[in-house]
């Protein structure tokens, strides 16, 4: 009986194993950002020398969920002069581009089990990164349709900010990457890894490395270059006109954005699974994905440091640094790098 | 098997593209656009032009519709009910002329397309499509028309600032 | 490893030594000021030095950059062409720019780069490349037509032209793409020995393409029914701008039409030959009766120019050496024409412009005598009066056509040539013996350079009439 049906099964193990990773993925990725909430409002309370939540649960751990439910629950307002059916559209888009962006990321080596070769990965692309790349501009609608349907001057300023700014540092985080692609000779996240075996490529790309982070930090509309939500200037920016839920889903898509791009620096510049100082076992996949989840969360927190560190840079300034300082590097950086090939 | 993927995506893309048409509002024609697009990329991979997939969903559904957009929130257009469109005296002949020229046409493209044969497709390389095989022909076979191309793309930036320059001198 | 391309410099060379030129002259402008002289010089030279390179490889044919890009006499005349109407209409703009007020420096520049187009297109032998050069030209000449920035005539045309422009751009990628479809190849070699098989000749795939390839040429060159934007973008745009658009980048766009209709696609000449006949009539025919009703001289020049398009796809349908050699030959004598022409509107011009009406021009030739006779060698050239550039020109088209047995095309064209008389006449007629409405105010502004190309131009006109032979043996090739 058994055996029968795993006969039946056997040609579409592909699928069932696709669909079982994506599950696992889609739950972990989007339970983590409660966590991720908490563990930036933790470290906010550290740097600024006072507690943060520490009431609901052990070391505040249950704020998170208080602070879901409570959203879940409110009532979801749309005002009548929103376009409504691009108002719902809008955090949907965010929400999806986020996730789906973040089943390229493999973060592990491949192992074997029950004889299936299982990757660390939702989906393994050849193109793999441009295909981030693609899915990431993509997410830039969810804001920019966020913006535009709510009918407000400051939904609709927060919108053209942010459209404004993530096409100009998109550029320099291409650029930035092609660096990297440039030397590892393949667009496949999982090859740019092994290629990392013995050196990382922050080694090697130092500066691509800086360009990459800066501009990373600014397409995930974190602080400082948090210019589409500023808060004095804006009220709350694209987001102004929603609450409950949708305005949950566009936080979520903000955090999941902060993990995939962490992810995306640890494979590109800090060798993906590898670990250089301290030999890590195997142990099928708890060391590799250990590994890789420790440089995420140092990423993470460094992104964190970074928005209670720094203010809110000017918009104009925004712009000037984009094009005329990180653009500029980024080509020179690619230049030295063809150089550099070409002669060794 | 393709055809089952072909033939949703295909179907969307022509729903989308009336959409851009006959939507009232520009952003609804912009987002339908944007959605025709994406439509179009899926008809890529579907003739395994995997790296031109890419680029469209890069160039066209990410940069250009973004310029769109940027364009729609800039001049603040609203939808278009106040505008009617009016063809000019004496011209509703004509009209009516083109439309059915416009008809013969589109006939004549569905019974080519409808005759053509296409038991036998072409055979294509294992390394076709891909971003290495794109980029090899584009330095080697269409290295001038690559080199030409970035003369045309000066041109018309030099002229968009030229056109658009707030102060000359 | 990608194994390194094979890279013919010394063929690209004058497309490399122009489009060095253009972006030299477009960052100097940042450093001279507002002086422009300098940029003129350096383009004047830029053009010459593209001329003579030109000349490096010698006539045969030799292809290059895996068979896209061919060096012949074809490619080399037209590239001389090019050089002296861009030289031209450099000089034009001189003092015109200075008393319209254009102190646009990239003005020299996008000529230059336009001219870069113009060469392309005429050299290459790839509908790939044929399809960059005619985007390089029109996008340029979209920015040309709006250069007078402030004129609202002049936003008029660079709209209309670049909305229709662009759309016919669309129909002849379309047509390139169903041709490359049908037999897939890009290259004009490849296409022609293609069809030498008969099995490929009638697929109707082709034969969409080709009637789309028609559309997008016959708009890029003004033949009807593609012609409703020339009267308005002519008359729209500055001009000197106007008289390069009707010459060199028409000659260009031509050149390519020639390339791929007579060197791509003979094999299947029997389907286009007829569209392209009653196109050509047509064309003569609109071309003709609408100059007749004219009254202002820039849109009457606009459609003698329309005119001239059908005389020329008279050479394309000829499709014999003679057809190639008398389309060099005409290209040459209508630069030398329409130059001299546009130059005398230009000088005769106000600075508000109000000079352009036919009726201007009245007692014209006892006031100015010289300037009255230079226009009526230019207008009865147009015309083809024996002794003058225009009537060689024409007559080998005509012979071209039949030796190839177009006896109907031809007497159209010959009475189409006696239409046009009576509007280039009606111009002479008003200069000599009408009296002028109240006092005469035409003050011609004669600048040097204004006049070195009415100079030129008379003397290539009288020239080319007289003794046409070394060109002709040149193009004959």
């Amino acid at each position: 009986m058994i055996d029968s049906v795993i006969d039946f099964l056997a040609p579409y193990t592909f699928l069932i194993v696709g669909a079982v990773k994506a599950v696992i993925i889609a739950i972990g990725l989007l339970s983590s950002v409660p966590l991720l909430v908490w563990l930036e409002r933790r470290l906010m309370g550290r740097f600024q020398v006072r507690l943060g939540p520490n009431r609901v649960g052990p070391f505040g751990l249950g704020q998170p969920f208080a602070d879901s439910l409570k959203l879940l629950f409110k009532e979801s307002i749309v005002q009548n002069s929103a376009d409504k059916f691009l108002f719902y559209l809008a955090p949907a888009v965010v929400v999806f581009t986020a996730i789906v962006t973040f089943s390229l990321i493999p973060f592990g080596k491949p192992f074997e089990i029950f004889d299936q070769k299982i990757g660390m990965w939702v989906a393994n692309v050849n193109v793999g990164i441009l295909f981030v790349f693609a899915i990431s501009s993509m997410g830039i609608y969810g804001i920019v349709l966020a913006g535009l349907s709510s009918n407000n001057k400051y939904s609709l300023m927060g919108g053209l900010r942010s459209s404004a700014q993530m096409i100009s540092y998109e550029l320099t985080l291409g650029l930035a990457a092609l660096g990297v692609i440039m030397i590892t000779g393949s667009l496949n996240l999982q090859e740019i890894v092994d290629a990392q075996k013995t050196v990382p490529n922050i080694l090697l790309q130092p500066l691509a490395f800086v360009l990459f982070y800066i501009a990373g930090v600014a397409e995930t509309n974190r602080a400082p270059f948090d210019l589409p939500e500023a808060e004095q200037e804006l009220v709350a920016g694209f987001h102004t006109e929603y609450s409950g839920m949708k305005f949950a889903m566009f936080f979520m898509g903000e955090y999941i954005n902060m993990i995939t791009m962490s992810a995306l620096i640890t494979l590109l510049f800090l060798g993906g699974w590898h670990s250089y100082i301290i030999p890590v076992p195997d142990l099928l996949f708890i060391g590799p994905l250990l590994v890789f989840s420790v440089k995420v969360f140092i990423l993470l927190c460094i992104l964190i440091w970074l928005r209670s560190t720094f203010p809110r840079i000017r918009y104009d300034r925004l712009m000037t640094f984009g094009w005329k300082i990180l653009v500029p590097l980024a080509m020179l950086n690619l230049m030295v790098t063809s150089v550099f090939i070409v002669i060794f | 098997m393709e055809l089952l993927i072909f033939y949703p995506i295909a179907a969307l893309a022509v729903v989308l593209a009336l959409f851009v048409v006959f939507n009232k509002s520009p952003i609804g024609s912009a987002v339908s656009l944007i959605g025709l697009m994406l439509c179009l990329a899926g008809v890529f991979i579907g003739l395994s032009a995997h790296f031109v997939a890419i680029l469209q969903v890069i160039i066209y559904a990410g940069a250009i519709m973004v310029l769109f957009m940027f364009v729609i929130m800039l001049l603040n257009l609203k939808d278009d009910d106040n505008v009617i469109w009016k063809s000019r005296e004496g011209n509703t002949l004509l009209t009516v002329l083109t439309g059915f020229l416009v008809l013969g046409i589109l006939y004549k493209i569905i019974s080519i397309t409808l005759s053509a044969d296409s038991s036998k497709p072409a055979k294509i390389m294992e390394s076709f499509g891909t971003t290495a095989e794109v980029g090899k022909s584009l330095f080697t076979t269409y290295v001038l028309p690559f080199e030409v191309a970035s003369i045309l793309l000066l041109v018309a930036m030099v002229g968009a600032l030229v056109l658009a320059k707030t102060k000359i001198d | 490893m990608i194994p390194a391309p094979i890279v013919d410099l010394v063929s690209l060379s004058p497309v490399i030594v122009l489009s060095l030129f253009a972006m030299g002259v477009l960052i100097l402008d940042l450093f001279i000021g507002k002086d422009k002289t300098v940029l003129v010089f350096l383009s004047l030279l830029g053009l010459f030095l593209a001329a003579v390179s030109s000349l490096a490889k010698g006539t045969g044919p030799i292809y290059s950059f895996s068979n896209s890009y061919v060096v012949d006499t074809f490619s080399i005349f037209l590239t001389f062409v090019f050089a002296i109407s861009s030289a031209l209409a450099i000089m034009l703009s001189v003092s015109y720019n200075k008393e319209q007020g254009i102190k646009i420096g990239e003005y020299y520049s996008i000529i230059l780069f336009c001219t870069v187009g113009m060469i392309v297109l005429a050299s290459s032998a790839d509908l790939i490349m044929i399809f960059l050069g005619i985007e390089i030209v029109s996008i340029s000449l979209y920015i040309l037509a709006g250069i007078r920035r402030t004129e609202k005539r002049s936003n008029e045309a660079a709209l209309k032209y670049f909305l229709l422009g662009a759309f016919a751009s669309g129909f002849l990628l379309y047509g390139m793409a169903l041709v490359y479809g049908a037999t897939g190849t890009t290259h004009l070699k490849d296409i022609a020995s293609v069809l030498a098989s008969s099995e490929f000749k009638t697929s109707p795939i082709l034969l969409m393409g080709v009637v789309l390839l028609v559309v997008g040429f016959g708009f890029k060159v003004a033949s009807v029914p593609f012609h409703m934007w020339a009267p308005d973008v002519y008359q729209g745009s500055a001009t000197p701008v106007t008289a390069f658009m009707s010459v060199g980048p028409k000659a260009a766009v031509f050149a390519a039409f020639f390339r791929i209709f007579v060197e791509g696609i003979p094999n299947i000449s029997d389907y286009w030959d007829t569209i392209l006949c009653i196109v050509a009539v047509i064309t003569m025919f609109v071309g003709n009766l609408g100059a007749i009703i004219q009254d202002n001289m820039k849109r009457l020049l606009a459609y003698s120019s329309i005119s001239h398009a059908g005389y020329i796809l008279v050479a394309l349908i000829a499709k014999n050496s003679l057809g190639m050699s008398s389309l060099l030959f005409y290209m040459l004598a209508y630069a030398f024409m329409s130059f001299g022409a546009f130059a005398i509107i230009i000088i005769l011009d106000k600075q508000n412009g109000d000079n352009l009406e036919v009726k201007d021009y009245a007692g014209l030739g006892f006031k100015h005598p010289v300037i009255a006779v230079c226009m009526s060698i230019f207008l009865l050239s147009l015309g083809g009066l024996p002794p003058f550039a225009g009537f060689v020109g024409k007559f080998y088209i005509f012979s071209a056509a039949v030796k190839e047995g177009y006896i109907t095309l031809v007497v159209l064209g010959v009475l189409n040539s006696a239409i046009s008389f009576y509007y280039y006449l009606r111009v002479i007629v008003y200069m000599y013996m009408k009296e002028p409405e109240g006092d005469y105010q035409v003050q011609p502004s004669l600048a040097p350079f204004s006049l070195l190309v009415i100079g030129i131009a008379v003397f290539g006109t009288i020239e080319l009439g007289i003794f046409p032979g070394p060109v002709i043996s040149w193009t004959m090739n």
